[in-house]
């Protein structure tokens, strides 16, 4: 418990906000929760409070609020939308990657590549996927078409970021 | 002052004219600024390098650390078992770079010392020479091509699926790296590595919901490669600082041993002219003399 509540007001000291809820001890009310984003070459929010987080996974899209049951989830590629303290929202789209939400309130999500939406191109987007497409057609083996639809998932979940 | 002088370039075990003695000084001075000058490119390269290194790895940190966090906040043990130990020993083809290659290769000697039921996969030829001669049993897989080119996430992806698909079986497995601290210093860390059993029997997994064997394979899968990635780049830093370091060292030393020789050149030069002169002198007096 102490260990806790010691990395979530270690967390708020680092995010630099000095909330009320320091004092309060206790795992059911955790008003906020801590988000890392990265990629391999790039961080997006390192150890961040943030109000909500929605996220594309095998398993279905779910979004994360403070205090959400832990899980371990497969990220598909899709749009990643966070939702910030100040109210602003911010979408990402992501490759692949997976998402651990701990018991303490603390969310990593790694994706293997993530970029803002709005630097997305739709136009090169429907090339990529008439591209993956003809792939699929001409794919021989198994591993080649099981590379041309993973290339095809992807850039479906492109054109619907880019809409 | 002769024999001073030959005591002066102890290499010249025989008393040998001057002349000769000053040409050998002289080519083994041009020797020996060449070298420095080669130094003094490296060590100029090799920052570079690592200011490149530094500023990827910066970015890569959070990720690395991210990716660890599960592996702690879940308490996950090592497996109870006896399928043997796995080291992954992160290291680079390159040389020239201090003591970045023989301490990973230490503690992986001592490692198997202590535990002969261990398997090895280097990357890097570096360590792969170093374990060759006397381990050659216990290395599973050797990865090469490595530290040329800054890495990146492919490659450790590309590493994780041949050590996956090997399909080498492990109770308990550790990552073998330098992580870096500071320009002139960096420590040989190990990350622990975990198998898909030692997951799933974590003391703290039920508290994860609705998670089924697939979620955990693909996990561990996922985060093997970012694991290694975050020790290649971490890896890729402290080389480069510590070559950096160990080219400069080089440069300072080549240039302590030209001061002296170009000090031992101009003695035995002085020597030479003296000798000659003195051979004339005496000479000249000689047939004075007779005259």
């Amino acid at each position: 418990m102490e260990r806790m509540a010691l990395t979530r007001s270690a967390l708020r000291l680092f995010s630099g906000r000095f909330t009320q809820a320091c004092q309060v001890r206790g795992y059911a009310d955790a008003p906020s929760m801590s988000l890392t984003f990265a990629a391999p070459s790039q961080v997006l929010y390192n150890n961040i409070s943030v109000k909500q987080i929605d996220v594309p996974s095998f398993s279905g899209s779910f979004g994360i609020l403070p205090a959400h049951v832990p899980t371990l989830a497969v990220l598909k590629p899709g749009v990643v939308t966070v939702f910030e303290n100040d109210g602003s929202t911010k979408k990402f789209f992501v490759s692949s990657g997976t998402v651990t939400i701990n018991e303490d309130s603390t969310v990593q999500l790694l994706a293997e590549e993530a970029v803002p939406v709005d630097t997305l191109d739709i136009s090169a987007a429907k090339e990529l996927l008439a591209q993956s497409q003809s792939q699929l057609a001409s794919a021989s083996s198994e591993v080649a078409k099981a590379e041309a639809e993973i290339s095809i998932e992807v850039s479906e979940a492109l054109v619907k970021a880019c809409e | 002052m002769f024999s001073r002088s030959a005591a002066i370039i102890p290499q010249c075990s025989q008393q040998v004219r001057g002349m000769a003695t000053l040409k050998m000084i002289s080519i083994r001075l041009k020797s020996v600024k060449n070298i420095q000058k080669i130094t003094q490119s490296m060590k100029m390269v090799s920052a570079a390098k690592y200011t490149k290194a530094e500023r990827e790895l910066k970015l890569a940190r959070p990720y690395g650390i991210g990716a660890q966090e599960f592996y702690k906040k879940a308490e996950v043990k090592d497996e109870e078992g006896e399928k043997g130990q796995l080291i992954i020993a992160v290291s680079s083809d390159r040389g020239l770079c201090g003591a970045v290659h023989s301490s990973i290769g230490r503690i992986v000697k001592t490692d198997i010392a202590a535990n002969p039921n261990t398997k090895v996969v280097i990357v890097g030829d570096k360590v792969r020479n170093i374990l060759q001669r006397l381990y050659a049993k216990n290395i599973a897989m050797v990865v090469t091509e490595v530290g040329r080119k800054p890495a990146v996430f492919g490659d450790a992806a590309l590493v994780a699926q041949s050590i996956i698909n090997s399909g080498i079986e492990f109770s308990k497995g550790k990552i073998l790296f330098n992580a870096f601290r500071t320009v002139v210093s960096f420590r040989t860390t190990e990350m622990p590595l975990y198998s898909q059993n030692a997951v799933a029997n974590a003391s703290k997994l039920p508290v994860y919901d609705s998670l089924d064997s697939d979620v955990i394979q693909s996990y561990t899968e996922f985060s093997l490669a970012s694991l290694l990635f975050y020790s290649m780049k971490e890896n890729a830093t402290s080389e480069q600082s510590s070559r950096m370091t160990a080219m400069d060292n080089a440069s300072k030393n080549a240039g302590e041993m030209i001061d002296k020789l170009t000090m031992t050149f101009n003695r035995t030069r002085q020597a030479v002219i003296t000798r000659e002169l003195i051979e004339i002198i005496s000479g000249a007096a000689a047939l004075e003399t007779k005259n």
